[in-house]
């Protein structure tokens, strides 16, 4: 187990950037996500340091030691690949302890150290099946149990759970936590889903044409978007450009909105969350700073919930409401958007 | 089943018969004639072992079967290896004119064997390289190449890489992930490749014929020799059994490769 850390890590393949000047650390221990959409680089990150490419600049550093001169094979790295990569013509048993036998391992303790890992992915008693006569769920935890069996100091999984169904993909969540909780293993996660980044990490990187956008926490992050990407790639986000004036931002059209800090003059960009908001009716008593008319243009009701799209001047605004009881608006209704200064986050376009 | 599919059922098995037909009925004339005690096809067949026990007598065609059988080993075992080889580092490795080399395996495939066996001929003398088994053998290596090299792509080319990778991630070497990882899976690709090595050396008449020399021939070579100078029952007997090593052949091939598919 051990810390990693990118320092100024660029990659391309060709006239292709796949990264640009990436710097990120991933504390010992930690449980990271990358974000991104597909070609963002994030894969190229993790097989950076997983070894199977090596940076055009910069480097990556395994525990404060820069591993360059080192391929895959001894880094020491476990990785769970997308499609599970198990070898077909080993038993589970053969499959989890291959990282073993490489290594010398003898015979028992390899058998007791499988047999331990099996019960720690809950798969006991399957050790001599073959890969095709598993499940997606079962298949994933033999990867999983194949890439820590070998007790290695980062664990890097490549959108392991993107295979699976959304039942399994939610119990499988679960499952790497607490398996991830009880080895303590610094993991690196590649994910598009941006729900699976939020559940699972400790920290998060959303990257975007090769650039780290932006990294963090995931609950400041969702609260914090520091530009319009993070702020919509990362779960929803209503915007609104303006120019801004303080910390207020005259819109086009003529209303006035308050950001939650200073603003520098000029173009200005805000990003308010749906939940933030409240679907108010005409005259309603909004305390809140901002305020907006606006028209229900569709409801979508899913029992506990209202999601409301709203038309304001033809931008659409989404709102999320809790179903709390108060009357629910109805398409064609004039409404107030209302939500409050610190809600009202600005962010670069 | 319909009536359009009850007629073509008809036509296509009309078909099917006769494509046998002419395929194994001269085969089995062959065998059945081995038999015969007639040396003139004489009907109907009087069975006899004799002109077995006369060809286990036959000195010349016994040691051109050797040879055959010899050469044809050693040119399965170099063709194999070499043509696996070539086929993993096609499929592993962009590299600048791979494309070119893999278009290259094909022409020899097509260019007719008498072509190939005089610019071999002519090349191993204008080298020095000379006749003989060794000329055989290189002769035959280059031809079975090619098959070797598009029988394993083929395989190979349902292998995921990432089982390559995950291997190397487990910290397994080159060695041990082709020999552990790799080669498990194109195993039946690797075995139906050999055996169409051995099956092109051991049928091989054209450039075995320019590169035998007195006292060092094949068994084609030799058979050829014979009905030239006057046919016996023996040549039938000798080619029943070629036929009865090449079919039990066959069905390991069939065994190992499914046409078309993957097992």
């Amino acid at each position: 187990m051990a810390a990693v850390a990118a320092e100024c890590v660029s990659k391309s393949f060709g006239d292709v950037q796949a990264l640009n000047d990436v710097s990120m650390a991933f504390a010992d221990g930690g449980f990271y996500a990358l974000l991104g959409p597909s070609g963002c680089g994030k894969t190229t990150l993790l097989r950076l340091v997983a070894g199977f490419d090596f940076p055009t600049s910069g480097r990556i550093l395994i525990a404060g030691e820069p591993v360059d001169e080192l391929g895959v094979e001894k880094r020491d790295v476990g990785m769970v690949f997308q499609n599970y990569a198990l070898f077909p013509n080993m038993s589970v048993e053969a499959n989890i302890g291959f990282g073993l036998e490489v290594r010398g391992i003898s015979k028992s303790e390899r058998r007791q150290r499988v047999g331990e890992t099996l019960d720690l992915v809950k798969l006991s008693g399957l050790e001599g099946r073959r890969p095709h006569e598993l499940s997606g769920g079962q298949r994933q935890r033999v990867a999983l149990a194949r890439a820590i069996v070998i007790r290695p100091r980062v664990l890097l999984l490549d959108e392991p759970l993107s295979a699976l169904d959304k039942a399994l993909r939610v119990e499988m969540q679960v499952e790497l936590r607490r398996i991830q909780r009880e080895v303590g293993i610094t993991t690196i996660f590649v994910t598009h889903d941006q729900e699976e980044a939020l559940t699972l990490s400790d920290r998060m990187g959303i990257l975007r044409d090769g650039v780290l956008v932006q990294e963090g926490s995931p609950d400041d992050i969702y609260e914090n978007p520091k530009s319009a990407f993070a702020a919509t790639f990362l779960g929803d986000a209503n915007l609104f450009r303006g120019t801004a004036d303080g910390s207020a931002v005259v819109l086009e059209g003529g209303d006035t909105l308050c950001a939650s800090g200073a603003l520098k003059a000029g173009p200005a960009t805000l990003a308010v969350r749906p939940e933030k908001m409240r679907v108010l009716e005409q005259g309603g008593d909004a305390e809140q700073a901002n305020k907006l008319q606006a028209t229900v243009s569709q409801r979508i009701f899913a029992g506990s919930s209202v999601t409301y799209i709203l038309d304001w001047r033809g931008t659409a605004i989404k709102v999320f409401a809790q179903n709390d009881g108060s009357r629910i608006a109805e398409p064609g209704a004039r409404v107030v958007v209302a939500w409050s200064r610190e809600h009202t986050i600005p962010v670069m376009p | 089943m319909s009536r359009r599919d009850r007629r073509f059922g008809i036509a296509g098995r009309t078909y099917l018969g006769l494509v046998l037909f002419f395929l194994y009925t001269p085969i089995f004339v062959m065998a059945a004639m081995s038999f015969n005690a007639s040396q003139f096809y004489r009907l109907p067949v009087e069975w006899t072992p004799a002109w077995y026990v006369k060809l286990a007598s036959n000195q010349v065609l016994i040691s051109a079967g050797v040879n055959s059988l010899l050469i044809a080993l050693v040119t399965t075992a170099i063709a194999t290896v070499l043509g696996t080889g070539a086929a993993v580092v096609f499929f592993r490795h962009r590299f600048p004119g791979r494309r070119v080399l893999q278009i290259l395996l094909l022409p020899p495939v097509a260019i007719p064997w008498l072509i190939i066996g005089t610019s071999m001929l002519v090349f191993f003398f204008w080298t020095g390289i000379g006749r003989g088994f060794h000329a055989m053998v290189l002769g035959h290596v280059a031809l079975a190449l090619p098959y070797v090299v598009i029988v394993v792509s083929a395989r190979l080319s349902a292998f995921d890489i990432q089982l390559e990778e995950a291997a190397r991630s487990l910290g397994a070497g080159p060695w041990r992930v082709f020999f552990r990882v790799t080669l498990p899976f194109i195993a039946p690709g690797v075995i139906a490749a050999a055996l169409f090595a051995f099956a092109v050396s051991f049928d091989q008449f054209v450039i075995s014929y320019f590169l035998a020399v007195p006292g060092f021939s094949t068994l084609p070579v030799e058979i050829y020799t014979a009905i030239r100078k006057g046919f016996t029952p023996e040549i039938n007997a000798v080619s029943t059994i070629v036929i009865a090593i090449s079919m039990l052949l066959l069905l390991v091939v069939a065994r190992f490769y499914k046409f078309g598919s993957i097992r």
